[in-house]
Parts: structure tokens; C-alpha cells; sequence
């Protein structure tokens, strides 16, 4: 079967995208379209003391200037965060309010103060610099430590000195007991660096009203349609639900970034309505996309680790401040909660975890989901310090994991993660054979020949995707349920139409689909066509991120498909005159087992629509649908290691290998998952050596645009050797355990590993020359 | 150029009429001093395959051949291409038939979510062609400097490129 489960056929998407017929958000245009600008704040934090609006509404081509007491004024709603986390002493999350356009204060540089609709981008621009607004500036608390110092500025009024939660997780006496007890304790001190998800399409929002028939349909950069959909009417009351169609066409990246529901498109929505226009349209330019897309990371955290005389590890400590910057995002309160902390156990058998998360207002851009969303910060913080223990308890590091890891499944860890497969010496195996681990020494030795300082370094990672099942992430707090639905559509003439809750923003949905079809049924390829991404013609749906369009996305077309199968067999089976169980479906043909009585694919689906000749009783049509909810967690895991040669001179360093050994259970599409992981580590060295949001004390921004925010290019990063193994996942059907975020989860701790073995010294993300650089003369001027 | 006043949003501002030839058909349009050609592109032509991804000229996915060579479109006015030859990423394909460089970003998944892809391709085309064959890995790498990829790690990147110019020139390279 050359299209089935493990081929890697060339993606159907790729004839529209490598010849510009591709159709993102701002290539839509339509009659009477406006456009949107937003009047953003200037200051970090402000009060609002007056708008003056006058010359903004008499410039040319302008229809409307709206501030944000018009738009609470006319019952928007505030916008929310979907996942409630309670604090260790049982009170609940202090969520300040967010308003899509502010009223009285202003949080962070970029925060949306009004909006101008005007006939074309420009005159919506020009307009926008001439709303006057007045502003008492206050003063800036930037960086999550001084969020909590005494006496810091208060961001929200409900959220006493800046605090959103104190909330931990696992047995902390019988840690402090474990760790007090151990024979060797080893403590580290890390920062996960803020950065941009910079997804190369900037976000977009086409907001269409049809006064005739009261409808608005939003065209939008969305991960997942239906949810927007179901917040921008629930929450937001922009509309109600049956009158309001989502679109996300073809949409250029997201990494998390595009799971929100921003102020923008819920203004535009509400603005194209009020201001009585067909269409309004906004267009992020990238520095508003670094002032206003969510971002990732930033915690600050301190850990402690306990082993025995044996070096096994008796108990793990962690305590982490989350800056989740001005207002709490969607999923803002769950990243560094239940998406972190949950897997501080990492790939190791460790009797005793605790960890205490505090998350922190700050004047700075919101901080949500980015790839990997909690799970890179959690396996920093692990591989970071099982990296340290190792040199302090003078193993190498490849050992002291294996000594440490779980071999046998199901495991249970102490912070309510139930690992259900797995094989981590395996990775481990792999990988150091990949690298030739043990002739290290040898090329550390012919690189300072060169008088270039090689370091290696490794990475276990483990994480937790698919994102479901829905009953334990909703006693978790989460406020939606996390299942996928699918339906799969047989026309009368054979061809079929699948339709998909899940949402393709790179990932070659479109293609690997179409391979569990063709798995199936022995279809041809063309004869199948994958629907997503519209909320008029898909069912409710829950879109993608965290891995989960395989594992829970794939899964619910299967289960629509048995079902699909399920009617085809009846009813070939009543017309073939022979037993339901001894129809098979293979290569396009329905036939009785064993002897050559068959109908073809498409005399069956015509069976089902002409109806001539059902079995009794069964309704016409080959159609069906399925919700999906997974058992599990999946849990993806693999070993990374890095090497890279550092020139002492100027800091710079050089990856020149890097090998990937990851363990994603069933692969249906090869290309594709080695594809994804290219892109993964790559994200992950741009957080280790190059990117890194920087405000100054004042909040402003000072890496606002790619002149300053360095982001990976070509000749950043090396060819990546990557290769997997294969416990499948006991959770779904297929195996599948996802494949999306491993990369940019197991990568920076192997980079910033590979440093420190290199320099002889400790050094923070980004490990940018300067940085690099001060460590080793650091490091030199202390031993002098 | 002849200068044509338009009213522009009730106010009257200059505007020039320009003529190219755009993906081997002529176009003449009236368009304002300020307009950029990417602009001039996507609004007036309805090329969305360029696209806007920085506004500093650093990402790349707005880049398109100017007699022959490419140009990062959100560099240039729409005025400043006044009787140029223009390839965009619509005018790459022959019919039917993709590029060679269409064929192996497919070939070797080159691409993801697409939205740097017409800029990669372009890039890689004017790459291929002053290189004449002679391209490596770290040249190619090098390159690409000025075109950013989120989704790929730039990986599948190289590896199309490479093969790309190994089909436009393999047979070339062989004979010598």
C-alpha cells in the first residue's frame, strides 16, 4: 500500500504553496472592505485619562473611531483565561480584567487603546497617529522577581502584589524529607528565556457582516476555528454561535501562538458590525506581532535534587515564578501548571517530587503556549541539573540517566502522570551510537589542537501530548473538553470528503489524512479530500496544538471510517448475498473472503445513495461521524545530543552535529515526522544561542523587529541526524503519540549542555557570543 | 510615467501610472508615490503569492525576480519597477508543470505551513542561477541569509535547493 500508514508520499498541499495559489487570511478581499488600525499604548503602564478622537474621525477615508468604553459599553465581554488553577491555600486564580480595548489603564507597550476603520490600510494608519489619547504614566514592573517584591506597582487590582496563584504540586514534606536524607544533594539556579513564537504569517482578521441576513463570518489565523468560535460568542458576545462562521484558510505557522483569541479580531468583528461596513480587515506588521502575540516561556526557577550513595535520585525540589506577563491568555495559568510541573519526573524513576509554581503579572506582552508550552521548561530544568549532578557526582551524565531511568510500564510518578510506554535506554542507545558518544575525547582533544573548545552534550526528554482525555483536564480545571470530532463523507460516486476537527497550519495534515483513508479503504489518493479550518462546514472541533492531530485527530477519522466500513460491509454483504463477517475491504473492493463475489468501492457508495436495495431497515447514505476522546496521555520521548566547538576568542559557537533519537510510536508519515523534528530542535537552538525578548525598565520592548530579535537562519544551524524507534502508544488505536513540539522540548537543555562542556562553565539562554564569552573570561578571571 | 491625479479617500494626492511586464504579461496601473511594489502586487494585481512577513527587509517571503534578479518586493516602490520585467512565484511554473524548484521542495518536504515558500523559491532560483551549478551545502546555507523559515529548521530547505540545482544542472555539471 504506497499511500498507507508509513509512506511518505509527496504532500498534496505543496502544488498551491510552492506555486502562491496558497490562501491566507490577507489574500481574501472583498467588496466594501475596510481596514483596521489599532491606537496602542506607548507607555508599559498607564491610567487613561482622556481620548481626543476629533482629528482621527475627520481624516480622509475614515468611517469610525472606537475606544474602549464604546466597546464594554456595547456588552463585549472581557476576555478570559479557560483553565482554572487554584492556589495551594484552596483560593482561586486572581484573573484581572482584559478588555479587547482598554478603559481606564493601559499594561503593556502595544496594549490596544481604540480602533480606527477606515477605506484603505494607509488612511486607517495615518488615522490611528492622530488619536490623541492622555496618559498618567505609572510606574513599570518588569521581570518576575520584582513582580513580587514589596512595593512593586500593583498591575490588577485583584491581584495583590501581582500574585495570580501560588500553587504546587506532589508531597512536598516527604520531598524536604527525601532531600534532607540524601546522601549527595545538588542545587541549580535557571531562567527560561521569553521569546516570540514569530510564526512567519503575521496574525490576521477579516471580519465580513451581512446586515440581510445578521451573520458575521470571520476569516482568521487560527489554530483552531471552532474554538474562537465558541469564546468569541460565549465569552465575548460578539454573536451567538449561529451567527457566526470561523474561517482559518490556509494559515502560515503557529506554535501555539494562534490558539488565542486576541483583542484584534474580536474589535474587528465588533467594529464592522457598529460601523455598519461589509468587511473589516487587519493585518498584524511584525512589530505588533512582538508586542502582541503571546509568548513563551520566561520562568525563573530554582531546583534540588537528592540521590543516594548509589546515585539514584531520592527526591526532586523545584520552585518556579512564571511571568505571564499583563493579562492571563486562554491558556495562560495551565503552561506552567499542569503542563509543566506534571512532567518534572522526566524519563526517571524519582520517589519524591515536589513543585511550587508561582505565576506573576508583569507590563509586559502576555505570555502563553509556545511549542512545547511548560514541557521545554520542565525538561530545562531536569536535564539541566541531571547534567550538573553528573560532573559533581563524577559519572557521566549518559549513566547517571540510565541508573535513573524507568524501565517498566504503566509507571506512575508522584506528580499524576501515568507513562503507559516507553523504551528510554533504547533513545539513549541510539543516539550515543549516532554520535559516536565514545570518541568524544578524541575530538575534544583534535579541536583544541585548533584552538576550538568541543563540548557535548545530552538531552532525555519526556512529554505529555494529545492533550486529553477531556474528564481528567477538566478536574484539572480546563474549561473545555479536548476530544477531536471527524466525519467522513462518501459521495455516491465513491470519492470521499473527510472532515476534520483538527486544523493543518504546516503540519501536512491534508496528506498524512488522506494515508489513514487510503490505509483503510485502498482508495486512490486524489480520490480523497481532507476539509478543515470552517466552522459552516466542519462540526465542532477542538483543533491543534500539543501534538494531538495524530493521536486524538487521526483517531476520530479512524473511528468514523469503522463506522463508514461497518455500513459498506452490511450492505455488500446484502447484495453479494453473503455473511457481514466475511466482507473485506481491500484495495478499493468490497469482496466476500474467499471467493471472487466483490463490488467495487464506488458500486457500494452508489448502493447506499440510489437505496434500491438496502438491507431492511438501514438508512440510505455512507456518512458518519465520531468524537474522539482518548484514554491517556500520549508520551513521546527521545534523547538529543548536541556538539558544538566554541571559539574562546570571539564566543561563538558552532553546532556541527546534532542527533536526534526520538520514540513517537506509530509513524504514518516518515517525511513529515522528520520534518516536524527539523523544525522543533531548530526552534529549540534559536532559544538557546539566539532569541530572547528584552524590555528595558521602562517596559519598552528592544527587540521589536527581526533587526533585533534574532531569529535561526540558514547558516545558524547544521543538518540535523535524526532517527526514531517505536514503542507504540497504548492510548489510541493507531499508536500514534505526536511528533510536534519534541523538538523544541528536548533541544536547548543539549545545546546549553554542549556549552558548559565546552567552556568549563555555567552559562543562561541565550547563549549568545557576548554571553558565551563572559562566562569563559568570567570563569578565567576567577581562577587568576 | 505620466502623472494622473487620483482621489485618494476624498483627498487628491499624486499618482503615476506604471507599466511592467509581470510573469510575461504587460500591465499598466495608476498607483501612488508610496506604494511598494509588494503592494502594487498583492492589492492591484491580485498576486498574493508574495507576501509581507517583516517590515524590516529581513524575512524574505516577498521576494520576486526584477530583470532577472531577486529583490526583496518590500524594498522597492512600485515606481521603481516602471519598465521592468517581474517574476513572481505565480509565473514559475509552466502550465500545468512545476519548476524544477517547485518539484523538489514537494519532492523533499521543503516546505510546511508555505508562507515563506514563494520567497525560498524565488530566492533559490536566483541562487541556482548565478552559482551556475556550482553550489554546495554551506553555500546554499549561506544564501539564505536573507529569507527566514519558522517550520522547517531549514533543513529540507537545503536539501531541495541542492537538488534542485543537481536537476537543473546534474546533466550540465556531468558533461563538462
Amino acid at each position: 500500500m504506497s499511500n498507507g500508514i508509513g509512506a511518505s508520499p509527496a504532500r498534496t498541499e505543496d502544488r498551491r504553496l510552492t506555486t502562491g495559489r496558497g490562501r491566507y487570511t490577507d489574500d481574501f478581499k472583498v467588496h466594501g472592505q475596510h481596514f483596521a488600525a489599532f491606537v496602542r499604548s506607548p507607555h508599559a503602564h498607564a491610567n487613561v485619562t482622556g481620548i481626543d478622537k476629533a482629528a482621527a474621525e475627520a481624516a480622509p477615508g475614515v468611517v469610525a473611531v472606537y475606544d474602549g468604553h464604546q466597546l464594554t459599553g456595547d456588552g463585549i465581554g472581557n476576555i478570559i483565561c479557560g483553565w482554572a488553577i487554584t492556589s495551594k491555600d484552596g483560593s482561586p486564580m486572581n484573573m484581572g480584567a482584559w478588555s479587547a480595548l482598554a478603559t481606564d489603564k493601559v499594561r503593556y507597550v502595544g496594549d490596544a487603546v481604540a480602533i480606527v476603520v477606515a477605506e484603505t490600510q494607509a488612511q486607517a494608519r495615518n488615522a490611528a497617529e492622530l488619536v490623541e489619547v492622555s496618559y498618567s504614566e505609572l510606574p513599570a514592573v518588569i521581570g518576575s522577581e520584582n513582580a513580587l517584591k514589596s512595593g512593586a506597582a500593583q498591575i490588577h487590582e485583584n491581584a495583590p502584589g501581582n500574585l495570580i496563584f501560588d500553587w504546587g504540586i506532589g508531597d512536598e514534606a516527604a520531598t524536604d524529607a527525601a532531600i534532607a536524607g540524601a546522601a549527595r544533594t545538588v542545587s541549580i539556579d535557571l531562567t527560561n528565556n521569553r521569546v516570540s513564537p514569530n510564526a512567519m504569517e503575521p496574525r490576521a482578521a477579516l471580519a465580513q457582516y451581512d446586515a440581510g441576513d445578521d451573520q458575521l463570518t470571520l476569516h482568521t489565523t487560527s489554530q483552531n476555528p471552532h474554538v474562537a468560535r465558541l469564546v468569541l460568542s460565549a465569552f465575548y458576545q460578539v454573536a451567538p454561535e449561529n451567527k457566526l462562521r470561523v474561517i482559518a484558510p490556509d494559515v502560515g505557522g503557529g506554535f501555539g501562538s494562534k490558539i488565542y483569541i486576541y483583542p484584534e479580531e474580536i474589535a474587528c468583528l465588533w467594529a464592522c458590525r457598529k460601523a455598519g461596513v461589509p468587511a473589516v480587515k487587519w493585518t498584524s506588521d511584525r512589530t505588533e506581532a512582538f508586542l502582541t502575540d503571546a509568548h513563551g516561556r520566561d520562568h525563573v526557577t530554582t531546583a534540588t535534587m537528592g540521590f543516594d550513595a548509589n546515585n539514584k535520585i531520592v527526591g526532586f525540589k523545584v520552585d518556579t515564578i512564571a511571568d505571564l506577563g499583563a493579562y492571563m491568555s486562554l491558556f495562560s495559568s495551565a503552561t506552567p501548571t499542569y503542563l509543566y510541573a506534571t512532567l518534572l519526573s522526566g524519563q526517571y524513576n524519582i520517589p519524591n517530587i515536589y513543585g511550587n509554581v508561582r505565576t506573576v503579572y508583569t507590563n509586559t506582552t502576555p505570555v502563553d503556549a509556545y511549542r512545547g508550552a511548560g514541557r521545554p521548561e520542565a525538561t530545562f530544568v531536569l536535564e539541566s541539573i541531571m547534567t550538573k549532578a553528573a560532573n559533581e557526582l563524577g559519572v557521566d551524565p549518559a549513566e547517571l540517566r540510565r541508573t535513573n531511568f524507568i524501565k517498566e510500564f504503566p509507571h506512575e510518578t508522584p506528580v499524576i502522570m501515568t507513562y503507559d510506554a516507553g523504551d528510554f535506554e533504547k533513545s539513549l542507545d541510539n543516539a550515543m551510537a549516532a554520535i559516536d558518544y565514545s570518541g568524544m575525547a578524541a575530538r575534544k582533544a583534535e579541536a583544541a589542537s585548533r584552538g576550538k573548545l568541543r563540548g557535548i552534550g545530552m538531552s532525555c526528554y519526556i512529554e505529555a501530548c494529545g492533550i486529553a482525555p477531556s474528564a481528567a483536564v477538566g478536574s484539572l480545571g480546563a474549561g473545555v473538553g479536548l476530544w477531536e470530532s471527524a466525519e467522513v463523507r462518501v459521495n455516491a460516486v465513491g470519492s470521499i470528503e473527510v472532515l476534520t476537527g483538527s486544523h493543518s497550519h504546516g503540519q501536512g495534515h491534508e496528506t498524512t489524512f488522506r494515508q489513514i483513508v487510503c490505509e483503510r479503504l485502498g482508495v486512490p489518493f486524489e480520490n480523497v479530500e481532507i476539509v478543515h479550518g470552517d466552522t459552516d462546514k466542519v462540526q465542532m472541533g477542538m483543533g491543534t496544538y500539543g501534538s494531538r492531530s495524530g493521536a486524538v485527530g487521526m483517531t476520530a477519522i479512524l473511528k468514523a471510517l469503522e463506522k463508514v466500513e461497518a455500513k459498506a460491509k452490511q450492505i455488500a454483504a446484502h447484495t453479494l448475498e453473503a455473511s457481514e463477517d466475511d466482507i473485506v475491504i481491500e484495495g478499493g473492493e468490497v469482496s466476500v473472503k474467499g471467493t471472487d463475489k466483490k463490488m467495487l468501492w464506488h458500486e457500494v457508495a452508489l448502493a447506499a445513495y440510489v437505496a434500491h436495495n438496502l438491507p431492511e431497515g438501514m438508512e440510505p447514505g455512507l456518512k458518519e461521524t465520531a468524537f474522539y476522546d482518548p484514554s491517556n496521555f500520549t508520551f513521546p520521548a527521545g534523547c538529543y545530543i548536541c556538539e558544538v566547538e566554541v571559539d574562546p576568542d570571539t564566543g561563538k559557537t558552532d553546532i556541527v552535529r546534532y542527533v536526534a533519537a526520538d520514540d513517537f510510536g506509530t509513524i504514518i508519515n516518515p517525511q513529515i515526522v522528520e520534518g516536524q523534528v527539523h523544525g522543533g530542535i531548530t526552534q529549540g537552538i534559536g532559544q538557546a544561542l539566539l532569541e530572547g525578548v528584552v524590555y528595558d525598565d521602562d517596559g519598552q520592548m528592544l527587540t521589536g523587529s527581526y533587526m533585533d530579535y534574532t531569529m535561526p537562519r540558514a547558516d545558524d544551524v547544521p543538518s540535523y541526524e535524526v532517527s526514531t524507534t517505536a514503542t507504540p502508544a497504548p492510548s489510541n488505536p493507531l499508536g500514534i503519540k505526536g511528533c510536534g513540539e519534541a523538538g523544541a522540548i528536548g533541544t536547548p537543555p543539549a545545546v546549553i549542555n554542549a556549552i558548559k562542556d565546552a567552556i568549563g562553565a555555567d552559562v543562561s539562554m541565550p547563549a549568545t557570543p557576548q554571553a558565551v564569552w563572559s562566562a569563559i573570561h568570567a570563569t578565567k578571571m576567577a581562577a587568576e | 510615467m505620466s502623472k494622473v491625479s487620483m482621489v485618494v479617500g476624498g483627498s487628491e494626492s499624486s499618482a503615476e501610472v506604471v507599466s511592467m511586464t509581470v510573469n510575461g504579461k504587460a500591465v499598466a496601473k495608476a498607483v501612488q508615490g508610496r506604494t511598494l511594489l509588494v503592494d502594487f502586487l498583492r492589492e492591484e494585481l491580485g498576486l498574493t503569492g508574495t507576501h509581507v512577513g517583516c517590515d524590516t527587509s529581513q524575512c524574505g517571503a516577498c521576494v520576486v525576480h526584477v530583470n532577472g534578479k531577486s529583490v526583496k518586493s518590500c524594498t522597492m516602490l512600485a515606481a521603481q519597477a516602471d519598465g521592468a520585467e517581474l517574476v513572481t512565484i505565480e509565473g514559475m511554473a509552466d502550465g500545468a508543470d512545476l519548476h524544477p524548484i517547485q518539484k523538489a521542495f514537494n519532492e523533499h518536504h521543503g516546505l510546511q505551513c508555505g508562507f515563506c515558500t514563494p520567497g525560498m523559491i524565488m530566492t533559490a532560483a536566483d541562487m541556482i542561477n548565478r552559482h551556475a551549478g556550482n553550489l554546495d551545502e554551506a553555500t546554499v546555507r549561506a544564501e539564505l541569509e536573507g529569507n527566514i523559515c519558522r517550520c522547517t529548521g531549514y533543513h529540507n530547505i537545503v536539501k531541495s535547493i541542492l537538488a534542485a540545482n543537481e536537476a537543473m544542472h546534474g546533466a550540465a555539471a556531468a558533461a563538462e
